[in-house]
């Protein structure tokens, strides 16, 4: 199916380069796909990506003299996705002052409603922590949850925009056909790999800190290498305990993005039966079909949403319960 | 997968975040919760033993309206006891009275009956001697005659 999107006749004509040629369904979805990406030039200074900014005279130069390129494949580890980061500290920030508020004018007597909503679902972490977790003097596992919880749940609400509205507002109310301001924008962070995955490197490392703490060093590799077989079947054993001990680990950080990641991906595929809404009377039942089946999709991905929040944060309870268990 | 700082930009995020969590939320709503906790079971555990306190109460107050109960039929019947006792000691007292006031009156009685007697009779020997002077024309020696007229007093 060719995607024709129906505002790029407008697109301005000589600030652009790819003005006039028409997106096809895999533009549209690389499109989508693509961060805001701010990184290391070819010459050494961090910029953003070529065509991902487009305010005022960012790549005059460049665009004269070609001293240096900055290709957005060509960064490598050395860039960072500003919309990513920005919509995760966003959220963040949203859930710590909203939170903090609620705190600070609790009451014992007389909960307002917010306070009655905040309470309810603190009191809910509290209790997945109480049941799953040991050490009761533990001052960061409770914190730690509830953290996660919200803030993943914030992160993971952002898959209910439309999938083109963000993108479309960041590019100056244009089709993603046309380089306005800000021409990429993916608005779910958890769809960028980087953002579970360096929350679960923050628990892989509290894995590690526990259970070097609680069993000492040796304690901690003898766990992986001197069972179940005991210590004359070493190498099986760490063929056996260390694969498992770090597949967990992974998993935990890729299950997040994995889930959100095919929703976002389901509501693009979806968004390209609005392509041609006001081209043929064709065009607009097949848009027609798109809302409905959108629709549906984001009722069923409520679910996920919630519930991938709600794993992550479990699922971070008992990895550090296990890592505090001596066997 | 497009891995580059973003991972560890989130990392940073993430640490602050739960920092925050840890230092201005978690500590705040926990004391309130607990504080709550504290209060509705010191709450429930004030009512049962107000509960237990009026039991005891109520049990006391039995106990203490029987005791006023025996008390206020003992003073009853100690004071219609000695009720009767004071009518009774005013019955006699007055039965005395009167046995007395009329014991003094028949010996008043008697007494003026004997004086009035013994003035008869010597106005009765007066009036015998005279009519016996003037019968017999002479005068009789009335000490010499005092037996006989005696004699003759008595028999009126």
């Amino acid at each position: 199916m060719d995607y024709v999107p129906h505002i790029s006749i407008i697109a301005a004509p000589n600030k652009i380069q790819m003005a006039n040629k028409e997106l096809n369904s895999t533009d549209y979805i690389q499109h989508h796909l693509q961060n805001l990406k701010f990184g290391e030039c070819s010459d050494g200074r961090w910029r953003f990506a070529d065509h991902h900014i487009n305010i005022g005279e960012a790549h005059t130069e460049q665009k004269t003299t070609n001293t240096y390129t900055c290709d957005a494949e060509n960064m490598g580890f050395n860039a960072i996705h500003v919309d990513t980061m920005g919509m995760s500290i966003l959220l963040g920030s949203l859930f710590c002052f909203f939170f903090w508020r609620v705190a600070k004018n609790a009451s014992v007597d007389k909960p307002s409603k917010t306070q009655n909503v905040v309470e309810y679902l603190f009191d809910f972490v509290r209790g997945v922590v109480n049941d799953n977790f040991q050490d009761k003097s533990n001052k960061l596992i409770g914190p730690l949850s509830f953290t996660i919880v919200c803030w993943v749940f914030l992160m993971n609400l952002m898959d209910l925009l439309p999938v083109d509205l963000v993108p479309w507002i960041a590019n100056g109310f244009q089709s993603s056909t046309v380089y306005g301001p800000i021409h990429y924008f993916k608005v779910l962070p958890i769809a960028d790999v980087n953002a579970p995955m360096g929350m679960a490197l923050g628990i892989v490392i509290l894995i590690h800190y526990y259970s070097i703490k609680k069993k000492g060093l040796g304690g901690f590799l003898g766990e992986l290498t001197l069972q179940p077989l005991g210590k004359w079947a070493m190498p099986l054993n760490m063929l056996i305990e260390i694969p498992g001990f770090y597949a967990k680990q992974i998993a935990l950080g890729l299950r997040l993005y994995g889930n959100l990641f095919a929703g976002e991906m389901i509501f693009i595929l979806i968004a390209l039966f609005f392509g041609a809404f006001f081209d043929s009377l064709y065009g607009a039942a097949l848009g027609v079909f798109g809302i409905l089946l959108s629709l549906a999709w984001a009722i069923f991905h409520v679910l996920i949403i919630a519930l991938q929040a709600y794993v992550f944060m479990i699922l971070t309870v008992v990895f550090l319960n296990q890592a505090h268990e001596t066997h | 997968m497009d891995f580059n700082y973003t991972l560890i930009g989130q990392l940073l995020a993430f640490i602050l975040f739960v920092w925050f969590c840890m230092r201005f939320i978690w500590p705040q709503l926990l004391e309130i919760l607990e504080t709550r906790e504290k209060e509705i079971s010191d709450g429930l555990e004030a009512a049962s033993r107000g509960k237990r306190e009026l039991e005891d109460a109520n049990s006391q107050r039995e106990v203490i309206v029987d005791e006023a109960k025996k008390e206020a039929a003992d003073l009853l019947s100690q004071a219609s006891q000695r009720a009767n006792q004071m009518v009774e000691d005013a019955k006699s007292e007055a039965q005395e009275e009167a046995e007395r006031v009329k014991a003094s009156a028949s010996a008043d009685l008697e007494q003026a009956a004997k004086k009035a007697r013994e003035e008869i009779r010597s106005e009765v020997a007066a009036l015998v001697v005279s009519g016996a002077e003037k019968v017999l024309g002479a005068e009789i020696d009335k000490d010499k005659n005092a037996e006989l007229l005696d004699e003759i007093s008595k028999e009126y």
